[in-house]
């Protein structure tokens, strides 16, 4: 059975907003007010998403660069790399994955350095959804999510029954969170309530596992999609909004996570309910990761700022982490045989 | 930003730890003398000690040049221009303003530390902007040097001889480089007063000329408070005065050069309008109206300093824009994380501190951000007044400093009478999605620099200037070489 997702959503107090309706598991089949209309007709859901006010590409990488330029030393470089370290998804999303490479990136996701015991541990572990079951028995009582990709992932391109029961076979192997991927295909042509209407089926078949929309905003590519596809899976009821599958490439530019932070802001003080962030993909370094905590501190403000609301879909990046943090543990540099392979 | 209590689903905040920029890499002597025909001198006038503004400590003591001092300094521009700059081959000219704009570039951490300090400005940004940009105008003008023929002013463009030039103290390396470069390249020889309260890297300037091998004479450097400034722009064998700085002097320098040989260009204040259009794109249009009016705390003659906001957006804009003010980190100018600075001197703040109050009084809404101001050296939180109307002195007065007036327009013409009504009229921006709209408001809007979906950009390349009282004649570009070669009309 899956471990429960409401531990860490229910109890949510909204620092922020104190009149926010509090978050609940139920399946969003109509988006939350002010919003219950929107979605009535194509033409309406067009309307709207198009409403939403633009973004201005130069604006928002002039911004993304400025934040760039934020020095984080010592004190506040130490708490950055232990908070990063415990919102990564460690992920491995390849044919060639085994049970064995699995358990191997479970034991490493309990336990990331082996010569330290207060290295935090990841938040999740995420996997294809057939080796599902093989993260949740290695990772046991640890407390580290078993994500799974599901819905065709990485293209999508399968019938909806086909994505719903990779969903729901997902889930009864032991993920207790669901990476899921919009049709993409739907929403250039301007299906937009097709796009929407597939989250909704999704969060359905997830039952209590926790939801990330997966955007693929390099096939997306303008910054306007990117805001009315973050819309659209915040208001078919997705958890969190994730940038890319890992697969194609630009994945997570810190434009893009700009304008989903945004969204996620701007829906939240419309609605009271809180959505995460995840980039995906393309985050390798040290530096990245305290960019994007930068980004999301000046952007949206530190109720985002921990593992429930925010994570890193990456694989090598933790190594780097991981090498940073014996950096400032110990004044030296040590190699790559000192962390390990995974 | 809304600090979370502490509960176990939050983290604590995210601090910044401090991140210094190392002061050690600039030597400040402990007194410095005036750079006439190629060496240090000692000045005749009382010297002044010049301080830093975040902490008031004294960092040196600068000598005022006399109109002694000035007549010197006219003297060895004019024989430079006579012997050595006016007759070099055009070529070689440029190859000296390459040569100060490259090191520039070597010695840009020493020229950003040093403007910081003498500035109070972050050093994000004279690092990022003042330098940088400093440089980028010896590399353009340095490419014109050998090229005056193609400004188009004719086959055969002179030079004038001796300028006389005045800058103040908000961008002072950077104003120093839209003085100096298009001067020397167009051939000419300068005699440049840096304000009195930030000469430093004016005079460390003078130490890259002499690094440069800089012919004597071609450039000086005389420091000092406005008798100074006035003994440069009235020395009868000056040819040419150019002035950046308030409106008030500049009406007197108009007046003192009157009836001479003089050429004159004067770049003076503005109220600059940044007009949100409802289709605009909100989160950058915030961005835009933060750097428009708190860059540089405000210190900016085109400083987007009325927001002219349509009245269907006007909450949510503003709003948006409070949120955004209280991420701006306002402190010590050498911390590579600040982003708002020191106000430059004393003076200003009370200047400041008057016009707010009197905005405050004449019925607009304060609002500034929570959070404490060190408790030495000058500091103005980052200031919204809403509530503003069109007759409120804080629409009208150009503040220079941290404060932003909000206005609202139902119509497209109401904004253009708006933005227009102003004695200024320097710079003015435009927020909106809708190219056509941009394309016909900037033609109706009176004023030199109109940006689109931006804000306070500068670039060599592109001429800038005022209309109405803002000054007239134009720095940067071909337009600005016009400035400094006989003959031409600009």
């Amino acid at each position: 059975m899956p471990l429960s997702a409401q531990g860490r959503m229910s109890g949510m107090t909204h620092v922020l907003d104190p009149d926010a309706l509090s978050d609940d598991a139920r399946a969003l089949s109509v988006p939350l007010p002010p919003y219950r209309d929107v979605t009535r007709s194509d033409s309406a859901f067009r309307a709207f998403l198009h409403g939403l006010p633009g973004v201005d590409q130069v604006g928002a990488e002039a911004r993304v660069a400025q934040l760039g330029t934020r020095s984080i030393k010592t004190t506040s470089k130490a708490w950055a790399i232990d908070t990063a370290i415990s919102m990564v998804d460690l992920t491995t999303l390849e044919g060639a994955d085994t049970p064995g490479k699995v358990r191997s990136l479970a034991a490493k996701a309990k336990s990331p350095d082996p010569t330290d015991p207060t290295c935090p541990r990841v938040a999740a572990v995420c996997v294809y959804g057939d080796l599902a079951g093989v993260a949740r028995e290695a990772l046991g009582d640890s407390g580290v999510h078993v994500a799974a990709v599901a819905t065709a992932f990485p293209s999508g391109r399968a019938s909806r029954a086909v994505k719903l029961a990779d969903v729901r076979d997902a889930v009864q192997n032991g993920a207790d969170e669901i990476d899921m991927v919009i049709d993409r295909g739907a929403f250039l042509s301007g299906r937009y309530l097709e796009v929407y209407e597939e989250i909704v089926a999704v969060k359905e078949a997830c039952g209590d596992a926790h939801l990330k929309v997966i955007l693929e905003t390099g096939e997306l590519v303008t910054l306007d999609n990117v805001r009315r596809a973050s819309w659209i899976a915040m208001l078919a009821g997705g958890d969190f909004i994730k940038t890319s599958t890992g697969k194609v490439s630009p994945a997570a530019t810190l434009p893009v996570g700009l304008v989903m932070l945004e969204a996620v802001r701007d829906f939240r003080a419309a609605t009271g309910r809180q959505i995460g962030f995840k980039p995906a993909g393309g985050i390798r370094t040290t530096k990245d990761a305290i960019k994007h905590l930068v980004l999301i501190n000046e952007t949206v403000g530190p109720d985002w700022l921990h593992a429930d609301w925010f994570r890193f879909g990456a694989s090598s990046l933790l190594n780097d982490l991981l090498l940073q943090r014996q950096k400032l543990r110990t004044g030296h540099y040590s190699g790559p045989d000192h962390v390990t392979v995974d | 930003m809304t600090s979370a209590p502490p509960s176990p689903a939050q983290p604590h905040v995210f601090e910044y730890a401090p991140a210094p920029e190392s002061r050690s890499i600039v030597t400040i002597a402990p007194s410095y003398g005036l750079f006439i025909d190629g060496e240090f001198v000692d000045g005749t006038g009382e010297p002044f000690a010049t301080i830093n503004p975040a902490t008031e400590e004294v960092l040196s003591e600068v000598s005022a040049g006399s109109a002694a001092d000035v007549d010197r300094a006219v003297r060895a521009a004019r024989r430079a221009f006579e012997k050595t700059w006016g007759p070099m081959r055009p070529a070689d000219r440029g190859k000296y303003l390459f040569r100060i704009a490259r090191l520039l570039q070597e010695r840009a951490r020493e020229f950003a530390v040093l403007e910081s300090l003498d500035n109070g400005k972050p050093i994000r940004e004279s690092r990022d902007v003042d330098v940088p940009l400093a440089a980028a105008h010896f590399f353009y003008y340095a490419g014109w040097a050998d090229k005056l023929e193609h400004v188009g002013l004719g086959s055969q463009p002179r030079p004038l001889g001796v300028a006389g030039q005045v800058i103040p103290w908000n961008f002072p390396l950077m104003m120093l480089a839209w003085k100096v470069a298009p001067a020397l390249a167009a051939g000419n020889t300068v005699v440049l007063k840096p304000a009195e309260t930030t000469p430093l890297t004016a005079l460390l300037f003078a130490e890259i000329c002499r690094q440069a091998d800089l012919p004597a004479g071609v450039v000086n450097i005389v420091t000092g408070a406005g008798d100074t400034g006035r003994a440069v722009v009235e020395h009868a064998d000056v040819d040419k005065v150019a002035f950046t700085g308030s409106t008030d002097v500049g009406r007197s320098i108009a007046r003192a050069v009157a009836g001479t040989q003089k050429k004159l260009t004067l770049e003076l204040g503005g109220k600059a309008a940044n007009i949100v259009f409802d289709d605009a794109p909100i989160d950058q249009a915030v961005e835009g109206i933060v750097q428009g009016i708190f860059f540089n705390q405000g210190h900016v003659c085109c400083a987007g300093s009325r927001l002219l906001v349509q009245e269907s957006i006007h909450d949510e804009v503003v709003a948006a824009l409070q949120r955004r003010i209280g991420t701006l980190r306002v402190g010590d100018p050498l911390d590579k994380n600040t982003d708002i600075g020191a106000i430059n001197s004393a003076e200003q703040l009370a200047r400041i501190r008057e016009l707010s109050d009197i905005g405050e009084a004449e019925g607009a809404q304060r609002w500034q951000p929570a959070g404490e101001l060190p408790g030495r050296g000058f500091w103005f939180p980052p200031t919204v007044f809403t509530d503003v109307s069109p007759a409120h002195r804080i629409a009208r007065d150009e503040v220079f400093g941290p404060v932003l007036s909000v206005l609202t327009f139902r119509t497209p013409d109401e904004a253009v009478a708006k933005a227009n009504n102003s004695t200024y009229g320097l710079s003015a921006g435009i927020w909106s999605e809708k190219g056509s709209r941009i394309l016909k408001i900037a033609n109706q809007l009176r004023a030199g620099v109109v940006w689109a979906n931006t804000f306070n950009k500068f670039d060599p390349t592109s001429p800038f200037g005022g209309y109405k009282q803002s000054g007239y004649g134009r720095e940067g570009g071909r337009h600005g070489l016009a400035a400094y070669l006989k003959g031409a009309d600009q």
